[in-house]
């Protein structure tokens, strides 16, 4: 291939794949793409937790979405240091995840999160893990509305 | 270059992390609760990405072309290397979380060390890992105290699950001529040195449950040499079913 990698356009193709798991919010607004590194030709991702079985899918959708937009040449690799936090979700993430039902991130578990439902604080911790493993299921005591909360990590 | 003694190491440690995700598979849509099943199958993929990392690694120091697919699949049980308190059969949720609680705070402790390893690699799934195992002794010992402190029936189990799984802790701990060595070159962790903080918060945890401490038994040993129990060969039958009638078989 010839011409230097825009890092910036990647950037703004890798936006468009969605998390496979919580599709409305983007690799990019998570914080699992690391960065593009230019000079050689990478996507730099890293994985949420070790086991988190959407590591292929999310790999995958990569690959298909670069190659549609005729970036195909590009390689994807997993880097684990520093391992992935919490605090790499953008604050456009954060929003998304609320618009969405889930409880971004805040704080430690043993604080309540806001219900994103109905913004109430009185909330309760049903189970540390839930549907996914970045997730715990907490539940409303006001709406009594069941709810996800992104676990602080 | 490959250094067996490092891959050794490696399979001890991947080993560990597979053969209790598999066994905590098992309670996978058989748990009490839906919430509890969905924390031992999380737990699970937990201990899965882990092996899959280390085993992965095992395999490109070992440099024989196998992955960590090729190690979980196509290897008999004289030629893993895991404790044998990972392989214990699940028995009732008390034992489980008996097994969990002395495991993660185990593994906990190692990857905290391990995360200061010379081997960058190894280093960073360490660091990463460390975080999940975190949640993984916190809902065990959560458990553990519990059925402890709950009623006479749910104390027997727990107190009969500890009094089984205590005889296969010894290992864990164990510093042998292959790990001393790996010690002084900064890539392995001195296992001995880890016990006074795992003895400390698990005589802590205990008598939160109104437990008595964990009894003293004749250790049982010999995983790491692949002297195993008989529980390995069952485990190990269901997992590597497919791969070893069709070899290679994906999708």
């Amino acid at each position: 291939m010839t011409g230097t990698i825009d890092a910036q356009a990647v950037m703004d193709v890798l936006a468009t794949v969605p998390d496979p798991e919580i599709p409305a919010v983007s690799i990019v607004d998570l914080g699992i793409v690391r960065g593009v590194d230019a000079a050689r030709g990478a996507v730099r991702i890293t994985p949420t937790y070790t086991g988190c079985p959407a590591t292929l899918a999310i790999e995958q959708a990569i690959r298909h979405t670069l190659a549609a937009h005729g970036m195909g040449h590009l390689s994807v690799e997993t880097v684990l240091s520093p391992p992935w936090t919490t605090d790499w979700i953008s604050a456009e993430g954060h929003e998304k995840l609320r618009a969405y039902g889930i409880a971004p991130p805040s704080g430690p578990a043993s604080l309540p999160a806001g219900c994103p439902r109905c913004g109430s604080m009185r909330t309760v911790e049903v189970s540390r893990f839930g549907s996914t493993p970045c997730k715990a299921l907490w539940r409303c005591q006001d709406c009594l509305e069941p709810f996800d909360r992104f676990k602080c990590h | 270059m490959s250094d067996q003694a490092y891959f050794d190491y490696l399979l001890r440690l991947g080993d560990d992390s597979l053969v209790l995700g598999q066994r905590l598979g098992e309670w996978c849509g058989h748990a009490p609760t839906l919430e509890i099943d969905l924390s031992l199958a999380n737990v699970a993929l937990d201990l899965i990405g882990q092996a899959t990392y280390l085993l992965g690694h095992a395999g490109t120091v070992e440099g024989a072309g196998r992955d960590a697919d090729r190690l979980a699949f196509h290897r008999d049980a004289l030629d893993f290397r895991n404790c044998l308190l990972v392989e214990q059969p699940n028995g009732d949720f008390a034992q489980t979380m008996a097994r969990q609680f002395l495991f993660s705070t185990y593994q906990r402790l190692l990857f905290q060390e391990l995360a200061g390893s010379t081997d960058a690699d190894l280093a960073a799934i360490a660091a990463k890992a460390v975080k999940e195992v975190a949640y993984h002794a916190d809902l065990a010992a959560g458990w553990v105290v519990r059925l402890g402190d709950g009623t006479p029936e749910s104390h027997r189990r727990m107190a009969g699950g500890m009094e089984w799984m205590a005889r296969f802790v010894d290992e864990l701990f164990v510093m042998d001529a292959l790990e001393t060595g790996l010690h002084a070159r900064g890539l392995a962790v001195d296992r001995a040195g880890l016990r006074p903080a795992f003895d400390a918060t698990v005589a802590a945890t205990l008598a939160e449950a109104t437990l008595p401490p964990l009894p003293a038994h004749r250790p049982v040993t010999g995983g790491r040499k692949g002297h195993h129990t008989e529980h390995l060969g069952h485990l190990l039958a269901p997992m590597q079913h497919l791969q070893r009638t069709y070899p290679n078989a994906v999708w």
